[in-house]
């Protein structure tokens, strides 16, 4: 796994090779926000301020917890968030 | 590269007998006036009786030296090439070097063994390393522990089934189907107006999966999306049902293998699925025509992941479709038609070509709605047992289209609006005479399929078939 695998492009190369973020939302508004919390110390904290400014300009917020920072986030969580919310926050640090 | 030096030289390898054999030889020549250079390519120690030997296990000199066969001894004088002898037989080594009693006590003659650089697999990685020709694309490095496949998913180049990962010694065997430069241009393919090149066909023939012998059929199926008159922008964006679908004719069928008999519609044949696949996926990744962007079709249909498959035309009572469309029989040739999905005809019965022919235009009829007359074309598949019916009858193909022709002269008080209590159908003002229920040439008729079933097949087109929309075309198939 240590050479660097190599695929030619089979597009008219008009997007850039590395693959692109999605946009993020240009307003809030209206806009249902996750909050995922990964379990790390003190991301509880730092994502209950976070939820009080957001109820306070008057959006929706939800809250989720991965089981363990170490793993990715599973599979029933991830569908919870994408078919719950528009935009998601997740506290990465202690 | 360094410069290979004057004098002779020597390529062998250690695991062929006869390099190691003639091992004295070498020695007799590296005596003699003219220097011997030994290009060795498996194990940089042998020969270990010659003095100037140099490591070739990168296979850098034996590419560019076009070695085939080992030992090959070369003579190069003022920087180039005199001349070559390959394999032993001693009274050749003596003419080639002007000496005498060259290997005494071995055999007389000994081929030699396949050179290294050769090897299949080990050709197209050497021209990749050291060869001239570039596809001339983007390359995509992945991270490390990116699954190839997935990539290719993540990075939108799929239809939704895997995709063959197009490493660039696929590609580069990809483009040994063609005699075509990598950088030609194809076409301008739509919605997005995108010169397509050589190389882009054939990395999207990779991730379709065809052999590279496809390649040619593919790249005639792409021109012939390009042409004008078949409107592929138009059927990419509709939101009816249609897509291309791919007939071919001629001598490529066998030569490649295609199915042109049980299940031909259906799945199966590596060569009818992919390329069916890969015009369509070039469609989408160099054209940009994905279903949600411009790809607008209601509901589509399964033939839009490939619809591809080639006429029976040695068990067909008529000619090719490749023939009627104006190509000389033996000619190689794709043809496209904005199709839609298969809908099949049952009839057991009938052992007269007059009652099948009614048979088959009540089903015509009801291709797109049987009140709406000269919006979509067709494409009859007659199966070999309902054909064999038309052969003992003596019926030719135009006999059969024009009976066809006159049982679907339809009166127009059938099909004005309201006719039946449906609200589709013709304005008020058709409901005197007839009209035809297909545009004049827009009914075309193919002979595929099993030898048992009574049954034959409707591709119905787009309803906006004719110079309105898409009409059929036909390109042939060159190397």
């Amino acid at each position: 796994m240590t050479e660097n695998r190599i695929l030619l492009d089979p597009t008219a190369e008009r997007s850039p090779a590395k693959r692109e973020r999605l946009t993020r939302p240009s307003s809030l508004d209206g806009l249902t926000i996750g909050l995922l919390d990964i379990s790390k110390a003190r991301g509880d904290i730092f994502l209950d301020e976070v939820e009080s400014l957001l109820t306070e300009r008057g959006l929706t917020v939800k809250r989720f917890k991965k089981p363990t920072f170490a793993r990715v986030a599973p599979t029933e969580l991830k569908q919870e968030i994408s078919t719950q919310c528009d935009a998601v926050i997740e506290a990465l640090a202690d | 590269m360094d410069t290979v030096p004057d004098g002779f030289i020597l390529v062998c390898k250690r695991g062929c007998p006869t390099c190691t054999m003639i091992e004295p030889v070498m020695v007799q020549i590296e005596g003699s006036k003219i220097p011997l250079t030994v290009y060795t390519q498996d194990d940089p120690s042998f020969p270990g009786s010659v003095k100037s030997v140099v490591d070739d296990t990168s296979l850098e000199f034996s590419y560019h030296l076009n070695i085939e066969v080992v030992p090959t001894l070369i003579r190069m004088k003022g920087g180039s090439e005199v001349g070559r002898i390959v394999g032993w037989e001693r009274s050749e080594w003596e003419t080639f070097t002007g000496l005498d009693n060259l290997g005494k006590g071995l055999p007389n003659y000994r081929p030699g063994c396949g050179s290294m650089n050769v090897e299949p697999g080990r050709a197209e990685e050497l021209a990749i390393r050291f060869g001239s020709v570039k596809p001339g694309v983007r390359e995509i490095e992945l991270a490390p522990l990116e699954d190839d496949i997935e990539a290719c998913f993540e990075r939108g180049w799929t239809d939704g089934l895997p995709v063959v990962p197009p490493t660039k010694e696929r590609v580069f065997r990809m483009l040994q189907g063609t005699t075509r430069s990598p950088d030609e241009i194809v076409g301008v393919i739509p919605p997005d107006q995108i010169p397509c090149t050589v190389s882009k066909v054939a990395i999207n023939s990779v991730l379709a999966g065809c052999k590279p012998e496809y390649l040619p059929v593919v790249l005639a199926a792409v021109e012939a999306s390009c042409i004008d008159a078949f409107c592929m922008h138009g059927l990419i964006a509709t939101t009816y049902f249609s897509g291309p679908v791919v007939i071919v004719n001629g001598p490529i069928v066998k030569a490649i293998g295609m199915n042109s008999g049980i299940n031909a519609l259906g799945q199966g044949n590596r060569a009818n699925a992919t390329i069916g696949r890969a015009l369509q996926l070039v469609v989408r990744n160099v054209g940009g025509g994905r279903p949600g962007g411009v790809d607008r079709a209601t509901l589509g249909n399964p033939g839009k992941y490939t619809f591809c498959f080639a006429e029976n035309e040695s068990g067909s009572p008529w000619e090719p479709l490749s023939v009627e469309r104006g190509f000389s029989p033996g000619t190689s040739t794709v043809t496209l038609f904005g199709g839609q999905g298969v809908q099949g005809i049952f009839d057991q019965l009938s052992r007269t070509p007059e009652s099948l022919a009614r048979t088959f235009a009540s089903c015509l009829r009801t291709v797109a709605h049987p009140k709406i007359p000269m919006a979509a074309d067709a494409l009859l598949v007659v199966s070999p047992e309902h054909g064999r019916i038309f052969r003992m009858a003596g019926w030719s193909k135009a006999r059969l289209k024009e009976e066809l022709d006159s049982l679907l002269q339809i009166p127009g008080s059938e099909m004005v609006r309201g006719a039946n209590d449906i609200a589709e159908g013709i304005p008020e003002s058709l409901a005197e005479g007839t009209l035809p229920k297909f545009r004049p040439g827009g009914l075309n008729i193919v002979h595929a399929g099993g030898t048992a079933g009574l049954f034959s097949a409707i591709i119905g087109g787009w309803v906006a078939s004719g110079p309105i929309g898409s009409q059929p075309v036909t390109k042939e198939i060159k190397s």
